[in-house]
């Protein structure tokens, strides 16, 4: 059995994780709850946004459509964009993004695809480069500030790019939606060709300039805040994220302290007993 | 006269930043101002960078958006702004900040297309910045 001693030291470190992991918990709670509003805040306009697509396109369609909304009529070459946070700590959440994009690519490899990715944030390239490394095409990092549009441009421009160079006919984004600060889970969404809800009868409405015009200025504009919106969920779910996971740590911790601190009481006072023993039966022999 | 007004939604990609019932709406269209008012016949536009107007009871707000999209019908007016500011807020520092950054685009421009929209952007922010 170990010492008093070091008993007493291992104590020592375990509550100075727990001071850790209780700090970790509070940040993380603070900045949940701006994390939270941004991503709330991000949703009207992306729905708006689809909402005017989903119209123009009932209008738009056959072979004058733009690409970006119809495709390349082809299937065989797919981006996967899979986005997590920069930082750990946080439980299963950029796992359970991995995973899921994980399935998506390993069902597309099977089907015979060809499959290409880039990754947002540390957490997606450190765990996806080991095993698709040939695949792979870019990372982007996210940095300490809360996305913003300005952030997303790049990488939005970057598939843009490859997409009109004819580079793929389908692309996908994995990332987590932000249900409540208890639950988020992975959701696997394909940006291009954009994927409408074809509702009612559409409207008629005038176009200003034209249909086309618009069209070609609202679809890209839509892949960006389509990524803006992910990276904010994802931001927002992180920080839940890591909320609950150092909640539990700081628990598991306590937990920890309590029962070295009896065994180091039990400890302690077997010596003592044993000592006082020593002591009689050496005086009981004289 | 609840029945002669608009619904208007002033939205950017970070957040919802006015939701009201304005008696009449003017925004930045690309061929033009236009002023947007209950039963207006339904529209989709792309707006330039510039002034939105909103009337209330009166009263007038007005926002700096810098581009975006505007889809109209007759009971309500959606501005989708790339990025819209409260006029109070808008600092005239910043706004000559700007008007050099779009002019450094128009000399850096590499096709005809980019250097014509920041030259669209130029104007469009010095006519705002005349509005001061």
């Amino acid at each position: 059995m170990a010492s008093v001693k070091e008993m007493r030291t291992r104590i020592g470190s375990v509550k100075s994780t727990q001071k850790i992991t209780k700090a970790l918990q509070m940040v993380a709670a603070a900045k949940l709850r701006r994390a939270q509003q941004a991503a709330e805040a991000a949703r009207p306009y992306a729905a708006r946004m689809a909402g005017v697509i989903a119209n123009l396109a009932a209008g738009v369609s056959g072979p004058s459509a733009p690409l970006l909304l119809a495709g390349t009529g082809r299937d065989q070459r797919h981006l996967v964009i899979v986005a997590t946070s920069d930082r750990g700590l946080a439980g299963g959440f950029n796992s359970s993004i991995v995973r899921a994009a994980r399935e998506k690519i390993g069902s597309l490899l099977a089907a015979g695809k060809d499959v290409k990715i880039i990754t947002v944030g540390r957490k997606a390239r450190d765990q996806l480069k080991r095993n698709y490394s040939d695949r792979y095409i870019a990372n982007y990092e996210l940095g300490l500030k809360t996305p913003s549009l300005s952030m997303v441009k790049p990488i939005a421009q970057r598939v843009l790019d490859a997409y009109a160079a004819g580079e793929f006919d389908v692309v996908t984004l994995v990332h987590s939606t932000f249900k409540s600060v208890v639950s988020q889970s992975p959701r696997v969404l394909q940006l291009i060709p954009a994927q409408m809800e074809t509702g009612g009868p559409a409207p008629f409405y005038d176009y200003e300039p034209d249909e086309d015009t618009i069209l070609q200025a609202l679809l890209p504009q839509n892949i960006s805040v389509q990524i803006l919106s992910a990276l904010l969920e994802n931001n927002a779910g992180f920080f839940a994220s890591q909320m609950t996971a150092m909640d539990n740590a700081t628990r598991n911790a306590g937990d920890l302290i309590k029962a070295l601190t009896i065994q180091m009481n039990r400890t302690r006072q077997a010596q003592i007993t044993k000592e006082l023993i020593e002591i009689i039966s050496g005086a009981a022999a004289v | 006269m609840a029945t002669n007004k608009i619904a208007f939604d002033l939205v950017s990609p970070e957040k919802l930043l006015l939701s009201a019932r304005a008696d009449m709406v003017t925004v930045p269209g690309t061929e033009g101002y236009m002023g947007v008012m209950a039963g207006h016949s339904p529209l989709v536009s792309t707006l330039r960078a510039g002034m939105i107007d909103v009337a209330v009871d009166g009263k007038d707000d007005r926002y700096f958006i810098k581009g975006g999209f505007a889809e109209i019908n007759p009971e309500k007016i959606t501005v989708l702004a790339e990025e819209a500011v409260p006029m109070t807020e808008l600092d005239i520092a910043v706004l000559d900040q700007r008007i050099r950054d779009a002019q450094e685009d128009e000399i850096a421009a590499k096709t005809d297309a980019e250097r014509l929209r920041a030259a669209q952007l130029v104007d469009d922010l010095k006519l705002v910045r005349a509005a001061f």
